[in-house]
C-alpha cells in the first residue's frame, strides 16, 4: 500500500488535495472565518501561522467538520476534497474523518494500552482482515511515528503513562495507522519540549511523502523548516499564500510583513 | 453562674481580649501598623483565642470529671481565659508572628473537627460491637451464621439464623441495581452526550427530584400501586404466587429510588472525561457511538463502579421500601414473587414493642446492625478499591 503511494508521488507531487472557495464561518453571531480561498496540494506540508484567535484553527477543523461538533457553529462556501464537497448533503462525516485524521494540540491518547489506542481507528473501520495484519499495521504506524523502539517491549502498557513527547507521538501514530488522505496538526507541538519538537517535526517531514499534512503552528521558525506552503491568517481573513520560501523572505503584504518580523501578534 | 451566662461572658472576654491585643500590638509599634509583622487584627484575633481555646479546654475537662455545674467552676475558667489572654497581650510585640499563630490554631481546629468524624464512626461501631458481644455470650456464633430459620420467640428458645434475612437483603438489592444501573446509566448517557443544554437543564434536576422523595412514600407506591399490579398481571397468571408484597414489588420500587443516584453521578464522572478524548476519537472517523462506548465509558468506568457500589450500600440499608413492598416474613427462595423480608426491617421489628435488653432476641438487633454495617463498609472499600485502582489520570 506504501509502496504504492511512494511511485505515485514523484508524478502527482502537486496535485489539489483540498480546494476551499469563499469559506465563511460563524460562531453564533461571531464572523470568524472570512472568505477564504485556499488551495491545498497533496503530498505537501502547508502550515498556517497567524495570531492567536485569527481563525486558523477554526479553518482547520472545517477540514474534516470537526466544527460539527460545536452546536453553534456554521460553515458556508465550498471545501472540495478531491473534487468532492465535503459539506454536501451525501457526506457522511464520520466517514471524511477516516479520510482527514486530525492530531490535537495536547496529546489525548486513550485511556487505554499502546497497541489498543494506535489499533483503535483500524479496528473501528474494520481495516483489517486478522489479528496478525492488525499486529502489522501498529508497528508499521509506531514506526512511522519514530515511536516503536521506545514502546515495542510495553505495548500492553497504558498509553497514559508515556510521556508528553511520546504521547503526541502515539497520538500521530494513531491518526497514521486509519491511513487517512490528509492529516491535519492543530499545534502539535506547543505542549513538547524542544527535543521531543524536533522529533515530531522529523517525521511531519516523512509523513510527507504518503500524506497531504497541514499544521497550525505558533513558531515560524517551525512552519519554515516544515511547511512548503505557508498560509498567513490574520483576523478571519487569509491574507497570503504561498511558498514558504517567499512568505518568509518577500512577503507581499504589510500584515504579513508585520507579523514574521515581530511587529503584531 | 449557668452555662449560658458563662458562655456569654466567656464571649464577651475575648472581644476585649481582641481590642486590647491589638491596641496593644499598635502601641509597641509607636502607632505605626505598618511596622508591625502581622495586621493589627491578627494580633488582636491572637489575643481571643489565647483566652478563649485553654477556657474552653478547661470547661471541658472539669465537665468530664465532675458533672454539673457550680460557681467555683465557672469563676475557675473565666480565670484561665484572663490569664491567657494577660500572657498572650503582654507577650505581644511589634515582631510577634500573630498571624502564623492564628494560622496554627485555626488548622488544629480544622483537624479536631476531621477527628471527631473519624471518632464518632469508630464510637458507633465500638457500641455495636459491644453489644454484639452480649448476644453471641447467649447465642452461637454458628448458629446465628449459619442457621436457615429466623423464628424469634420471646419467650425463649428462638431460632436466630442470619441467612434468610441476609438472602433476602441481597436478592431485592439485586434486583433494585438491575433496575437501577441500567436505566440510571444509560439516562447518565443521553444527558451528558447527546441531549441539548435546555433539554438538560430539564431532566437532570426532574431526575433528581426522584432522590428527594422519602422512602416511605416509595413504600406507599410499593404497597398499593406495584404490588398488586405485579400479583394481578405476572405471579398470579404464571402461577407464582397470591401475595402482594414480593421481593419483585421492593426490588423494582428500591431500584426507582435509587435510579438518580447512579445517575446523577454518572453523569458528573462522564462530563468530567476530558473533550479531548472525544474529539480525538471522533477525528479518526469514530462514530458518537462508538465514542461513548470504547473511549468514554472505559474512561469514566471507575467512577461509575463507585456510583453503583454506593447506590448498592444505599438499597441494603434501605427499610420503609421492604416493609411495605416485600413484607415481614423471613423465608429462603428463589421465587421473586414471594414475600421475604430484609436484615433492616427485621432490625426494627426486634427493637418495637416491649424489649429486653438483656435476652438475644433483642440483643439481636445488634448482631444484625453490626453484620449490615460491615457489609455496606466491604462495598464501600470495594468501591474504593476499584476506583483507585483504575482511575485514570487526564492531565
Amino acid at each position: 500500500m506504501n509502496d504504492m503511494r511512494v511511485s505515485e508521488s514523484a508524478v502527482g507531487a502537486q496535485d489539489v488535495k483540498i480546494s476551499a472557495r469563499k469559506v465563511q464561518v460563524f460562531y453564533g453571531e461571531n464572523h470568524a472565518i472570512k472568505d477564504v480561498d485556499v488551495e491545498i496540494l497533496d503530498r505537501t506540508v502547508t502550515a498556517f501561522i497567524g495570531p492567536s484567535g485569527c481563525g486558523k484553527s477554526t479553518f482547520l477543523r472545517c477540514l474534516n467538520r470537526m466544527n460539527d461538533t460545536i452546536p453553534i457553529c456554521r460553515v458556508e462556501g465550498d471545501i472540495m476534497l478531491d473534487g468532492e464537497d465535503i459539506y454536501d448533503r451525501r457526506v457522511d462525516p464520520v466517514q471524511l474523518r477516516a479520510k482527514v485524521g486530525m492530531v490535537f494540540q495536547k496529546p489525548n491518547p486513550f485511556p487505554k494500552s499502546i497497541y489498543d489506542n494506535v489499533a483503535y481507528g483500524p479496528r473501528i473501520h474494520g481495516l483489517t482482515r486478522n489479528k496478525a495484519e492488525l499486529d502489522e499495521v501498529v508497528e508499521q504506524s509506531l514506526r512511522r511515528a519514530a515511536l516503536w523502539n521506545e514502546v515495542k517491549d510495553r505495548l500492553h502498557a497504558p498509553g497514559t503513562g508515556l510521556s508528553g513527547g511520546q504521547q503526541q507521538r502515539l497520538c500521530i501514530a494513531r491518526a497514521v495507522a486509519t491511513s487517512p488522505e490528509v492529516l491535519l496538526m492543530d499545534e502539535p507541538c506547543s505542549a513538547l519540549d524542544p527535543i521531543a519538537t524536533a522529533q515530531v517535526e522529523e517525521l511531519i517531514d516523512e509523513l510527507r511523502a504518503n500524506f497531504s499534512v497541514v499544521i497550525v503552528t505558533h513558531s515560524m521558525q517551525q512552519a519554515a523548516r516544515v511547511s512548503q506552503k505557508t498560509a498567513f491568517f490574520h483576523l478571519g481573513n487569509l491574507v497570503e499564500y504561498g511558498e514558504t520560501g517567499d512568505i518568509f523572505t518577500r512577503p507581499q503584504d504589510p500584515r504579513t510583513e508585520s507579523y514574521i518580523s515581530g511587529r503584531i501578534g | 453562674m449557668t452555662l449560658p451566662l458563662l458562655l456569654a461572658t466567656l464571649l464577651v472576654l475575648a472581644l476585649a481580649g481582641f481590642f486590647a491585643g491589638r491596641a496593644r500590638a499598635v502601641a509597641t509599634a509607636g502607632g505605626d501598623a505598618r511596622k508591625l509583622h502581622s495586621v493589627p487584627a491578627y494580633h488582636g484575633w491572637f489575643a481571643a483565642l489565647a483566652g478563649l481555646v485553654p477556657a474552653g479546654m478547661a470547661l471541658l475537662a472539669w465537665r468530664a470529671v465532675a458533672p454539673g455545674q457550680g460557681t467555683w467552676q465557672g469563676f475557675a475558667v473565666l480565670a484561665v481565659a484572663i490569664v491567657g489572654m494577660i500572657l498572650a497581650i503582654s507577650a505581644t510585640r511589634g515582631e510577634t508572628r500573630a498571624r502564623n499563630r492564628v494560622e496554627g490554631i485555626v488548622k488544629a481546629g480544622l483537624i479536631l473537627c476531621s477527628v471527631i468524624a473519624i471518632a464518632t464512626t469508630a464510637g458507633i461501631v465500638l457500641s455495636m460491637l459491644f453489644e454484639t458481644g452480649q448476644f453471641f455470650s447467649q447465642y452461637s456464633f454458628t448458629r446465628f451464621y449459619f442457621g436457615t430459620v429466623w423464628q424469634p420467640n420471646f419467650r425463649g428458645d428462638s431460632e436466630l439464623g442470619i441467612l434468610p434475612l441476609l438472602w433476602g437483603t441481597l436478592y431485592i438489592s439485586l434486583i433494585a441495581l438491575a433496575v437501577a444501573v441500567p436505566v440510571g446509566l444509560f439516562a447518565a448517557v443521553y444527558m451528558s452526550e447527546y441531549a441539548s443544554r435546555r433539554f438538560r437543564g430539564f431532566a437532570k434536576p426532574a431526575i433528581e427530584v426522584l432522590a428527594g422523595i422519602p422512602t416511605i412514600v416509595y413504600g406507599l407506591f410499593a404497597l398499593i400501586t406495584v404490588g398488586p399490579a405485579l400479583r394481578d398481571y405476572f405471579a398470579q397468571p404464571l402461577g407464582l404466587g397470591e401475595s402482594a408484597s414480593s421481593v419483585m414489588t421492593a426490588g423494582l420500587v428500591m431500584g426507582i429510588m435509587i435510579i438518580p443516584f447512579v445517575s446523577s453521578l454518572s453523569d458528573d464522572i462522564i462530563n468530567a472525561v476530558p473533550q479531548s478524548l472525544r474529539d480525538g476519537s471522533l477525528g479518526l472517523g469514530a462514530t458518537q457511538s462508538e465514542t461513548i462506548r470504547q473511549v468514554v465509558l472505559p474512561a469514566a468506568l471507575p467512577g461509575i463502579v463507585g456510583a453503583v457500589l454506593l447506590a448498592a450500600s444505599r438499597a441494603i440499608g434501605e427499610t420503609m421500601i421492604v416493609v411495605l413492598g416485600a413484607g415481614a416474613a423471613a423465608k429462603l427462595s428463589l421465587n421473586p414473587f414471594e414475600a421475604m423480608t430484609t436484615i433492616t426491617v427485621k432490625i426494627v421489628s426486634q427493637l418495637t414493642g416491649d424489649t429486653d435488653f438483656a435476652a438475644p432476641e433483642t440483643l439481636v438487633a445488634f448482631a444484625l446492625g453490626l453484620t449490615l454495617f460491615v457489609v455496606t463498609l466491604g462495598l464501600n472499600i470495594l468501591a474504593l478499591i476499584v476506583v483507585r485502582k483504575y482511575r485514570e489520570e487526564y492531565e
